[in-house]
C-alpha cells in the first residue's frame, strides 16, 4: 500500500518531465524553423539589388517596375513581426513576379547567362521560403496542439508555454507565384 | 501536418510497412537457414549421430556480414556500380538539381543529402545510405535533361522520402541478403554437381529427411527468384508510400504525376544501373515491361508497381487537395 502511495507521485513526477522536455523541444524546432524563414528571406533581399542592376541597362523602359520591386524590398527588410512581415514579403513576391513576366519581352535578357542564373536562384529562394513556412506551420501546429490538448495543457500553463503564430497567405496572388516562376524553367 | 485527407492514411501505411518489413526480414533469415541447413543434411545424411550444423552457421555467418557489409558500404558500392559522379556547382543544370534538393531538405527537417549525377541518358533516379544523416541521391543526365522543374522537384520529393522513411537503409541490406541467397545457392548447387554421391546413405534415411531434402534441392533452384520476389514485396509497397509523402513535401502530386509520365515513355534499359540495385530506382532500371503492365503477374514480380497506377493514385491526390484547400 506504502509502495502505490509512492509510486504514483513518482509517475507522474516523471510524466510531468517527459511533457515538458517534449514541449521545449518542439519550441526549439518551431525556433528553429522560424530562423530558417529568415535565412531564405534574407538571401532574398540580397539577390535583388543584384537582380535589378543586372536588368537595369534593358529595361530602361520598365523603371516603374524595377522602382516598385526595390521599394518592397526595402520595405520587406524593416518589417517586424510574423504577420507584418507576411505582408510586406507578399507585396515583394508580386512586385517580383511582375519583373520576372516583364523580362520574357526582352529577348537580350532571357537568353544572357547572368540574368538566368539569377532567376534561377531568385526562383529556388521563393520556394525556399515557401517551403520554411511550410516546414513552420508544420511544426508549430504540432507545438501549438501539444499545448491545447488535455492534459498536456496543464503543464504549458504550468510553465507558461505560448503557442506560436501561423503563417497565412495573404494576397490571392501569392499562391500563383510558383506557377510563374516554374514556367522559366529551360 | 497539413494535407489532412492523406496523412492518417500515411502513418497507417507507415506500420503496415515496417510490419511486412519485419516479416520479410525473418523470411530472408529463415531462407538462409535453410539453404545451410539441407546442406548439413546432404553431408552428414539422415541417420549420422555426429551432426554439427557447418552449413547452417556458414549460411548464417554469410547472410549476416553481408547485411553489414551492405549497412555500411553498400551505398558508396552502389553509386561505384554506376559510376556516379558528384554535382558540380558551376554546372547550371546541376545546380539547378542541388537547389531544388535543397528545397526538399527544408521542407522534410532533415539534413542535405549529397548529390551524385549518373552519366546516362535515360531518365532515372535513386537514394541510397544507411541514415538521414549519410545520404546519397543520384540521378541521370537523361533525368536533368528531361524533366521541368517541377517534375524534378516531385522526383527528388520521391527520394527524400525513401530517406525519411530509412528505406534507403533497408534497400541496401536487402540487396545484400539477395545477393547472398544468390552466393550460396550457387555454391550448394556446385557442391551437388561437382562433390556429387558423398554421403548418399539417405535412400534408407527415414521419410522427414528425404522431404526436407527434396525441398532444399527445389530451394536451391527457386533461390534466385525468391530472393527476388521478396526483396520486391518489400520496395513496391515502399513506391506507392514515398509518392504518398513526396507529395506530401511539395504539396503538388501532379509534378510527380508529370515526371513518372515522362519517365514511363522513356522506358529503355537505364544502363549504368546495374541489377542489383534495380529497386532502389524510381522506375526500374532493367527496362522490362514487367512494370507497366497491371494484373497479379505483374504485381508480384515487377520490382516496382505499375507507373499508371502510381499516376493514377497520385491524381486522386490532387484532387482531394484541391477539394480541400478553399479558393482564395
Amino acid at each position: 500500500m506504502i509502495w502505490v502511495l509512492i509510486a504514483i507521485p513518482v509517475l507522474i513526477i516523471f510524466w510531468v518531465i517527459a511533457k515538458y522536455n517534449g514541449l521545449v523541444t518542439l519550441r526549439n524546432q518551431t525556433t528553429n524553423g522560424w530562423k530558417q524563414i529568415d535565412v531564405q528571406l534574407k538571401r532574398r533581399h540580397d539577390l535583388i539589388p543584384n537582380l535589378v542592376n543586372t536588368v537595369k541597362g534593358v529595361m530602361e523602359f520598365e523603371q516603374d517596375t524595377l522602382k516598385k520591386v526595390v521599394e518592397a524590398r526595402n520595405a520587406a527588410v524593416s518589417a517586424a513581426g510574423v504577420a507584418d512581415s507576411a505582408a510586406k514579403e507578399g507585396v515583394l513576391t508580386s512586385a517580383l513576379s511582375k519583373l520576372f513576366a516583364l523580362v520574357e519581352n526582352y529577348p537580350t535578357l532571357k537568353s544572357n547567362e547572368n540574368v538566368k542564373q539569377l532567376q534561377e536562384e531568385l526562383t529556388s529562394t521563393e520556394n525556399k521560403i515557401s517551403f520554411a513556412r511550410q516546414f513552420y506551420n508544420d511544426i508549430s501546429t504540432r507545438f501549438n496542439t501539444e499545448q491545447q490538448v488535455f492534459p498536456g495543457n496543464i503543464i504549458a500553463s504550468m510553465f507558461g508555454f505560448k503557442t506560436a503564430e501561423l503563417f497565412e497567405i495573404q494576397v490571392a496572388a501569392e499562391r500563383e507565384v510558383p506557377r510563374v516562376d516554374l514556367s522559366l524553367k529551360k | 501536418m497539413v494535407a489532412p485527407l492523406q496523412s492518417r492514411n500515411i502513418y497507417d501505411q507507415q506500420t503496415h510497412n515496417k510490419r511486412l518489413t519485419w516479416f520479410v526480414m525473418l523470411g530472408f533469415i529463415a531462407f538462409i537457414a535453410f539453404l545451410g541447413f539441407g546442406f548439413d543434411l546432404y553431408l552428414f545424411g539422415a541417420e549420422t549421430d555426429v551432426f554439427f550444423p557447418v552449413g547452417t552457421s556458414l549460411a548464417l555467418l554469410v547472410g549476416s556480414f553481408s547485411a553489414m557489409w551492405g549497412y555500411k558500404s553498400g551505398a558508396k558500392a552502389v553509386l561505384n556500380s554506376a559510376n556516379a559522379y558528384p554535382a558540380d556547382e558551376n554546372n547550371p543544370a546541376h545546380k539547378q538539381l542541388i537547389n531544388v534538393v535543397d528545397e526538399m531538405t527544408i521542407a522534410s527537417g532533415l539534413p542535405r543529402p549529397k548529390i551524385y549525377i549518373v552519366p546516362d541518358a535515360d531518365p532515372n533516379a535513386f537514394a541510397t545510405g544507411k541514415n538521414p544523416e549519410n545520404s546519397y541521391i543520384a540521378v541521370t543526365e537523361g533525368l536533368l535533361n528531361s524533366l521541368t522543374r517541377e517534375e524534378l522537384q516531385g522526383v527528388i520529393a520521391h527520394e527524400m522520402s525513401h530517406i525519411r522513411n530509412y528505406d534507403i537503409r533497408l534497400m541496401t541490406v536487402v540487396a545484400a541478403l539477395v545477393g547472398s541467397i544468390l552466393l550460396l545457392s550457387d555454391w550448394a548447387r556446385r557442391s551437388m554437381w561437382y562433390g556429387g554421391g558423398r554421403s548418399r546413405s539417405r535412400s534408407k534415411g527415414n521419410q522427414l529427411g528425404g522431404l526436407v531434402f527434396v525441398l532444399w534441392i527445389v530451394g536451391i533452384i527457386l533461390a534466385p527468384l525468391i530472393g527476388q520476389v521478396m526483396a520486391m514485396l518489400v520496395s513496391r509497397k515502399r513506391e506507392y508510400l514515398a509518392d504518398a509523402s513526396g507529395a506530401e513535401l511539395t504539396r503538388n502530386p501532379l509534378g510527380l504525376a508529370s515526371a513518372l509520365k515522362k519517365l514511363e515513355e522513356a522506358s529503355e534499359p537505364t544502363a549504368s544501373i546495374k541489377k542489383g540495385s534495380a529497386h532502389l530506382c524510381i522506375v526500374d532500371p532493367v527496362g522490362n515491361s514487367m512494370n507497366l503492365k497491371e494484373g497479379a503477374v505483374a504485381e508480384l514480380f515487377g520490382t516496382h508497381p505499375p507507373i499508371q497506377k502510381r499516376i493514377q493514385v497520385l491524381q486522386a491526390m490532387a484532387y482531394q487537395m484541391s477539394a480541400s484547400t478553399p479558393v482564395a
